[in-house]
């Protein structure tokens, strides 16, 4: 380890959240799953829910999050987090539920589990991670790559005639009743991770509160399939991504907006 | 005396540099020629007098590389 | 306890209600739909968890859910539904840890109808899902061991943490017999969980239930604790039925609604004086393979009759290892052979089979 010795004076103002567990990541260098995994973790430190929540890893670059998170966990098939999370919640409600997924796992192949979970207005807290890509399998065509965007499946860039435009999650389940909270947030600067934390907490104080479903859509980037440094994606999302997924809040249920108020 | 102190955990370092630009007194660089555990250049402190304990590298960095102190505030005088 | 008229579907759940379930989520799909139903209603009066679910897919993941955190769980469904299952049921299996699958067979493959087969056999016992693993499977024949395999389904899902499916045709399904139901099992507390389960990392380290082991080692060595489980239930888990074996010099083999109607045609052909006898697998498997192939060096042919095209018979054949020969009579479709479409095929198998007279 490098740096001084901790001088007297000094005190400890950030460290590895307890919720996080030592493990090093298998995430690519700049991939902002290890920023998104962090401010989940540090929420269930700060709301001091670690010991009582239960989450559901997806299929997909975080199909390893089960070795990062120091909760009980369990590894879900592809896109079925939100049906298992269902099955946990439904026999455990004391416990606090997560899923957290990418775009294949909840826009494509999961997109009948999250609707339905949603329009339930299950107590659980979803964390979306949207890179407008499939990272894992190599960079293939996701429902939220962009018109025009090359990827390995779609190597002439989408063409929206073909496979359409692509789709806004968190627009959508926000016009379901049972959705309580649904945000969109970025991590590709600070003032972003700090507004995107602020979003996760919200959802989680909304399950505990037992208002509904909340889900937080992150966008983030893919340095190695996009093909770009850390700092040319962080570029592209901001340039490319955030005109089309536009980060704010995109439903906050009365009840929600009251526990708001009363913070 | 520096307002704040880093400890960076070297080998957690991807060597990803989205730390560099956004330290305000901009004291982090990756330092070419020299590689960690993981076989990243990894991130280094250039002068931490200046540092200011703002935490920013902490909140931008994905692997958790950075623990951050800051001075504690420091009673007024009387006048 | 009384016997009560009872509707199989609703025993089957009632059986299970009474056998301590703590959470169902299911969809609906004839002909197992009153299963759905009567716990849409019995659940909430038990202060139970109930849920329909969207698709099979999701009732499945449901119980996969509600199984990690050590929960008594089921589901149940109706052929095409449980090929919608298949993923799940791969996944549970590898995950150890335990749940219960009903399926009430209907007629395929493909959309197929509503009416009863035991077409699914294949897809119980060899090809569940992806990967290598076996689920218990036991076929009860009439109401009355319906409700006893289910109370059977949970104790054995929890003993071996393993799935349990308990597979009935239609016709069980639909059909109402007199039954009794067992006693109301006092239900745990939600703090009575096996100590892998997911109940919240309180004061321990963190449970992670997981299918995936990368590096071929690993996966080895998981793979391997799985058939040392497989083989010690197919030790001590055999469960079989028999009907005058023991003078028979003919063997029927029959399972489910099947084995019932062998019944019949053994008294009838035993009044006519051929001497068969029968052999009704409860368990599918662990199949009864070593008590057929004792019972194919006592008599001189073996006739399998299936609601399918031949699935049952090929473990049968395996069994009997060539000792004598072993016919197939079945009907596809969902047709329900009576005893009287059996019969014939029985004496053209005592024909064929006949010891011809010692000459003088």
């Amino acid at each position: 380890m490098s740096g001084c010795d901790i001088k007297e004076n000094m005190e400890l103002v950030y460290q590895r959240p307890n919720s996080l567990t030592a493990n090093d990541t298998h995430y690519c260098p700049g991939c902002t799953h290890g920023t998104a995994h962090r401010l989940l973790a540090e929420v269930l430190d700060e709301l001091n829910i670690r010991e009582k929540t239960i989450g559901v890893a997806p299929v997909g670059c975080a199909v390893l999050a089960y070795n990062y998170f120091n909760v009980d966990i369990a590894e879900a098939a592809h896109g079925r987090a939100p049906a298992m999370a269902t099955g946990i919640k439904r026999i455990r409600p004391d416990n606090v539920v997560f899923t957290y997924q990418g775009d294949g796992d909840l826009a494509a192949i999961g997109t009948a589990e999250i609707v339905q979970a949603a329009c339930r207005g299950e107590l659980i807290s979803t964390i979306f991670v949207n890179n407008a890509i499939y990272g894992m399998t190599g960079g293939q065509m996701a429902p939220t790559t962009l018109p025009g965007q090359v990827t390995r499946s779609c190597p002439s860039g989408r063409n929206v005639q073909d496979t359409g435009y692509p789709v806004r999650m968190s627009e959508m389940l926000a016009t379901l009743p049972g959705a309580a909270y649904i945000s969109r947030q970025q991590v590709l600067d600070v003032k972003g991770i700090r507004k995107t934390k602020k979003a996760i907490k919200l959802a989680f104080e909304t399950q505990l509160a037992g208002l509904g479903f909340s889900m937080v859509e992150v966008v983030t980037t893919c340095p190695t399939n996009w093909h770009m440094t850390p700092h040319q994606a962080i570029e592209w999302a901001n340039d490319k991504m955030l005109p089309y997924f536009e980060p704010g809040d995109k439903k906050v249920s009365d009840e929600v907006a009251a526990l708001i108020k009363r913070k | 005396m520096a307002k704040g102190m880093i400890v960076i955990d070297e080998d957690r370092c991807k060597g990803c540099t989205l730390c560099v630009p956004v330290c305000p007194p901009k004291i982090l660089e990756i330092v070419e020629g020299r590689f960690n555990a993981k076989g990243y250049p990894p991130v280094e402190v250039t002068d931490m007098e200046q540092c200011t304990g703002c935490a920013v590298c902490a909140m931008i960095c994905p692997d958790v590389v950075f623990t951050v102190y800051r001075q504690k505030p420091q009673p007024k005088k009387a006048a | 306890m009384t016997k009560e008229l009872l509707k199989g579907n609703e025993a089957i759940a009632e059986a299970a209600i009474r056998a301590g379930v703590e959470a169902f989520y299911g969809y609906p799909i004839t002909p197992q739909t009153e299963v759905l139903e009567h716990f849409s209603k019995r659940m909430p009066e038990e202060g139970r968890v109930f849920l329909q679910a969207e698709s099979e897919i999701a009732s499945i993941n449901m119980v996969y859910g509600a199984a990690c955190t050590g929960a008594r769980t089921m589901t149940s469904s109706s052929s095409p539904g449980i090929s919608l299952m298949q993923e799940g049921l791969s996944y549970i299996a590898c995950s150890e840890v335990p749940a219960v699958v009903v399926n009430i067979m209907r007629g395929g493959p493909g959309l197929g109808n509503v009416q009863p087969s035991q077409s699914d056999y294949f897809q119980a016992v060899k090809t569940t899902g992806h990967g290598d693993f076996r689920m218990i499977v036991l076929a009860p024949a009439n109401v009355q061991e319906s409700i006893d395999c289910m109370v059977l389904a949970f104790d054995l899902a929890e003993k071996y943490r393993t799935i349990v499916m308990v597979v009935a045709d239609g016709a069980i399904g639909q059909m109402m017999e007199p039954a009794e139901l067992p006693p109301m099992r006092p239900l745990r507390s939600p703090d009575e969980r096996p100590a892998w389960a997911l109940t919240g990392a309180n004061g321990r380290k963190n449970n992670i239930i997981t299918s995936l082991y990368l590096g071929a080692e690993n996966l080895e060595r998981v793979n391997d604790r799985l058939q040392a489980k497989l083989s010690v239930i197919k030790k001590e888990e055999v469960r079989y039925h028999e009907y005058e074996t023991e003078d028979a010099d003919l063997l029927l083999v029959a399972f489910g609604t099947m084995g019932r109607t062998c019944q019949s045609v053994v008294n009838t052909a035993r009044a006519q004086g051929i001497r068969v006898g029968l052999l009704r697998p409860i368990t599918l498997w662990p199949f009864p393979e070593q008590r057929i192939a004792q019972l194919s060096e006592q008599v001189r042919g073996v006739l399998v009759v299936e609601m399918n095209a031949g699935q049952m018979v090929e473990d049968v054949r395996l069994a009997v290892e060539g000792r004598s020969p072993v016919s197939f009579y079945g009907r596809t479709g969902g047709i329900v052979p009576l005893p009287d479409d059996i019969y014939p095929e029985l004496q053209k198998l005592d024909k064929e089979t006949a010891v011809p007279p010692a000459k003088n």
